[in-house]
C-alpha cells in the first residue's frame, strides 16, 4: 500500500486539486450575476461546497442516529414516520369567547395543538380594568383577568385530549395555575396537562420586553415554576426558551442561535443553583425558534442547536437521562420576512419557511398567515396557513425520511460554522460575566439592533431583494384582502364580566388566598401552590402580580 | 444655519416591539437629525410631557400592538392642551389603511407602514419642519 497517496480523503480523491482546475476551466460565460451572494443574515456563502469542507466531519461523532446522541439528526428515532409534528397555530383575540371559537375552528380543521396568544394587558399582568390596559384589552391576543375567563377560553376543549402551549412570560405562573384549575374544573388532574409556558425572562430583557420583574426576582419566580412542576404538573414544559423573539428584533441566525443556547444553559445553571438536580427539570426545558427566509441557514441553525445542546448537557453540566439531552422545539415561521406588500407572496414565504422547520426536525410548527403585516390573522389567511402545513406533511414527501439534508455538503459546512460560531458567542458573554451581567450592560440588545439597522440598510440599498418591497414592485397597489377587525366593544364586554366576577365571588377567601401569596413572595416559600390558591378562588391576575409588585424590587410599568 | 430638528421617537403602551423604533432613530440620526428616544411602555403623558421638555419638532410614534386608535389621538390631545400643537405628530407600524385615513383626519401628520424605506421617513420629516418653520 505504499503508493497510497496520503492527501487523498477515502473515496473522493484530490477533490482540492480537481476544484482548482475546475475552476480554472471558468469561461467568460461562467461568469456571476451582479449580486451579493450572502445569506439573509448577511454571511457569506461559497459557490460550491464539496466533501473538503466537512473533511474533519466525524459520522458517528458528530451527527450519529436520530433518536441518540448527539440527536444533530434528530430527537426521535422514526421522527415524522411515529408522529407528525404538532400542528400549533398561535392565536388569541377579543374576548375568551371569540377566541375560543377560534380555538374550535382550528381544530375542526385538523389543528393539533392550541397556542393562546394573550393581549398586552394579560402579558403585563393588568386586569382589563386597569387604566395601562386602555386601548389594549383583547387586541393583539385575548384578554384574561380571572379563572372565569380561563374557563371560557377552554370551554368544550377536554385539556386531557390537547396541550396547549401559552406565550406567557412574567404573569406565566398566574396563567399556568389558572390551566390547572380549569383542569380541576374538568376533573383533569394537573399530573395529566400536558403543555408549554413560554416563562423565558431572559429573552424578554434581551429582545421582546414584556418584562415586569427585573432578572433576579424573575429568575426566582421561573425556579418556583420548575420545581412545582416536576412533581405536580410532570408533563408540563416549563420553559419555551425563545430565540423566536431574538430574530424578530432583527438579529441573524446565528445570535438567535448564540444567545437562545446562551438563555438555556443561564436556566440550567438557575436550577442547580436553586438546588436541584439538572435531570430532575432539563427533560422539562423546550425552545422556541424562528424559521426565516434563508433555507440551508434555518435547517443548519436547528441541527447546531440540537448538538450543541446535548454536548453541553452532557459534557459540561453533567446531565445524564438523556431526556436532559435532546433539545425539543417548536417553530415559527418568520413574521418580520412576510411584507404588507401583495400579500399573498406571504403564503409562499411561509411555505418555505415551514419546509425548513420541517428538514430541520421541529416538534411542532406555527405558520404565519399571509395578512400579519397588516393586522391579526383572519379565520380565511389563518386556514390557508393551517393547509400550508398540511400540504407538507401529506403531498410533499420530505416528513418520510429523516433529516434528509444530513450529509449535504453545504448544509454539513454550514452546521459546522454554526457550531463555531455559536461557541465564540458563548465566550463573549462569559467575559461579560454570563447572560445576566451581559444583559444589563446592554450587549445582546445593542447586538441586535446593529444587525437589525444593517438589515434594513441592505434592504434599502436593494442588496437584499424582497420581492414587492425593493423589487417587482406593483406600482399604486391597493390592498385586497379581508382583514380581522377587533370589536370596538371587546374592552367593555371583558371590563363587565371582571366586574361580575368580583361581585360574585368569595371576597374572604380572596383576601386569605392573595396574603397566603404576599408572605410566600416576602419570604422563600414556592410561589405557585398560593398561584393556584389565588386562582382557584377567582383573585385576578392584576391582584396576583399587584402583590408581587408590591413586594418584590424594582418592578417595571 | 437653521436650528437642526430635534424628533422624539416614542414607544407608547404596553407593546415591546421595538425593533422599528430603533431602526427609524438610527435612520433618523444617520440623516441629520437629533433624536431623542423614549424607551418603552411610555404612556400618552409621559410622551407629550418628554415632548414638550426636550421642545421637539416632531413626535414619531412606533405602535405595533393595535393600540394606535387610543393612543394617537390622546397624543394630540395632550399636545392640544399643553399649547404644543405645532409639534408634527406621525408614526408607523401595524396600521390598516382605514385607520390611517381616520388618525390623519384627526391631526397627525402622516403615517407609515411596513417596507417604508426609512430615507423617505428621514426627507418627509425635513420637508415637513421645513414647511412649518417656514409658516
Amino acid at each position: 500500500m505504499a503508493d497510497v497517496d496520503t492527501t487523498k480523503k477515502s473515496g473522493t480523491g484530490d477533490v482540492a486539486g480537481a476544484r482548482k482546475a475546475w475552476e480554472g476551466n471558468a469561461t467568460e460565460s461562467s461568469r456571476q450575476r451582479d449580486a451579493e451572494f450572502t445569506s439573509v443574515s448577511g454571511e457569506e456563502v461559497d459557490l460550491l461546497y464539496t466533501p473538503d469542507d466537512v473533511a474533519d466531519l466525524d459520522y458517528l461523532n458528530d451527527l450519529g442516529f436520530p433518536g441518540e446522541y448527539p440527536y444533530t439528526r434528530g430527537v426521535r428515532h422514526n421522527m415524522y414516520r411515529g408522529r407528525l409534528w404538532t400542528m400549533r397555530q398561535f392565536s388569541g383575540f377579543g374576548t375568551p369567547e371569540d377566541s375560543n371559537r377560534r380555538y374550535k375552528f382550528l381544530l375542526e380543521h385538523g389543528q393539533t395543538g392550541l397556542s393562546v396568544a394573550f393581549d398586552l394587558a394579560t402579558i403585563m399582568g393588568y386586569d382589563s380594568d386597569h387604566e395601562r390596559a386602555e386601548g389594549e384589552v383583547g387586541v393583539c391576543g385575548v384578554a384574561i383577568d380571572s379563572l372565569r375567563d380561563m374557563e371560557t377560553l377552554f370551554d368544550g376543549i377536554p385539556l386531557d385530549k390537547v396541550s396547549t402551549s401559552m406565550t406567557i412570560n412574567a404573569p406565566a405562573a398566574v396563567l399556568l395555575a389558572m390551566y390547572i384549575c380549569v383542569g380541576e374544573k374538568q376533573g383533569v388532574d394537573s399530573k395529566k396537562l400536558r403543555g408549554t409556558i413560554q416563562n423565558d425572562l431572559l429573552k424578554e430583557y434581551i429582545a421582546q420586553k414584556s418584562w415586569i420583574f427585573p432578572p433576579e426576582p424573575s429568575m426566582r419566580i421561573i425556579t418556583d415554576i420548575m420545581q412545582y412542576c416536576a412533581t405536580d404538573v410532570p408533563q408540563w414544559n416549563t420553559i419555551s426558551i425563545s430565540g423566536y423573539h431574538i430574530r424578530e428584533a432583527g438579529s441573524t441566525a446565528l445570535q438567535e442561535l448564540a444567545f437562545t443556547l446562551a438563555d438555556g444553559f443561564a436556566y440550567v445553571e438557575a436550577g442547580i443553583a436553586a438546588g436541584m438536580d439538572v435531570d430532575e427539570f432539563a427533560p422539562r426545558l423546550s425552545f422556541f425558534f424562528n424559521s426565516h427566509m434563508d433555507f440551508f441557514e434555518e435547517v443548519a441553525k436547528f441541527r447546531a442547536a440540537r448538538r450543541i445542546w446535548a454536548t453541553d448537557m452532557k459534557e459540561k453540566y453533567g446531565a445524564k437521562d438523556p431526556r436532559s439531552w435532546l433539545m425539543r422545539f417548536h417553530t415559527q415561521t418568520a413574521g418580520c420576512s412576510l411584507t404588507a406588500q401583495q400579500p399573498f407572496n406571504n403564503v409562499v414565504r411561509t411555505a418555505l419557511e415551514a419546509l425548513a422547520a420541517v428538514m430541520g426536525g421541529t416538534q411542532s410548527l406555527h405558520t404565519n398567515s399571509m395578512d400579519e403585516s397588516l393586522a391579526l390573522p383572519s379565520e380565511e389567511a389563518v386556514h390557508v396557513a393551517l393547509r400550508t402545513q398540511q400540504v407538507i406533511a401529506h403531498e410533499s414527501g420530505v416528513p418520510n425520511v429523516i433529516d434528509p439534508l444530513g450529509g449535504s455538503y453545504y448544509v454539513e459546512a454550514l452546521t459546522n460554522r454554526m457550531e463555531e460560531g455559536c461557541r465564540d458567542y458563548f465566550d463573549k458573554i462569559e467575559k461579560l460575566g454570563g447572560v445576566i451581567p451581559a444583559i444589563e450592560k446592554g450587549f445582546f440588545q445593542r447586538d441586535i439592533a446593529k444587525a437589525a439597522f444593517r438589515y434594513q440598510r441592505a434592504i434599502e440599498e436593494n442588496r437584499q431583494v424582497i420581492v414587492g418591497v425593493n423589487e417587482h414592485v406593483d406600482e399604486g397597489e391597493e390592498i385586497k384582502i379581508e382583514l380581522l377587525k377587533i370589536g370596538a366593544d371587546v374592552a367593555e364586554r371583558q371590563r363587565e364580566v371582571l366586574a361580575q366576577v368580583r361581585t360574585e365571588r368569595d371576597d374572604a377567601a380572596v383576601t386569605k388566598a392573595l396574603a397566603g401569596l404576599r408572605a410566600a413572595a416576602e419570604g422563600t416559600d414556592n410561589l405557585m401552590p398560593h398561584f393556584v390558591q389565588c386562582s382557584r378562588v377567582y383573585a385576578t391576575i392584576g391582584e396576583m402580580i399587584g402583590v408581587l409588585r408590591e413586594v418584590l424590587p424594582h418592578p417595571n410599568g | 444655519m437653521p436650528q437642526r430638528i430635534r424628533v422624539l421617537v416614542a414607544k407608547p403602551g404596553l407593546d415591546g416591539h421595538d425593533r422599528g423604533a430603533k431602526v427609524v432613530a438610527s435612520a433618523l440620526r444617520d440623516g441629520g437629525l437629533e433624536v431623542i428616544y423614549t424607551g418603552l411602555h411610555q404612556t400618552p403623558e409621559m410622551i407629550v410631557n418628554a415632548a414638550v421638555q426636550e421642545d421637539v419638532d416632531v413626535v414619531a410614534m412606533s405602535i405595533l400592538s393595535g393600540a394606535h386608535m387610543t393612543m394617537f389621538p390622546r397624543v394630540l390631545e395632550l399636545l392640544k392642551e399643553k399649547g404644543a400643537d405645532d409639534v408634527i405628530v406621525t408614526g408607523g407600524g401595524i396600521i390598516p389603511d382605514e385607520d390611517m385615513e381616520k388618525l390623519v383626519g384627526m391631526g397627525v401628520d402622516r403615517l407609515f407602514g411596513p417596507g417604508t424605506d426609512t430615507r423617505d421617513i428621514v426627507t418627509y420629516i425635513k420637508e415637513a419642519v421645513a414647511q412649518k418653520r417656514g409658516a
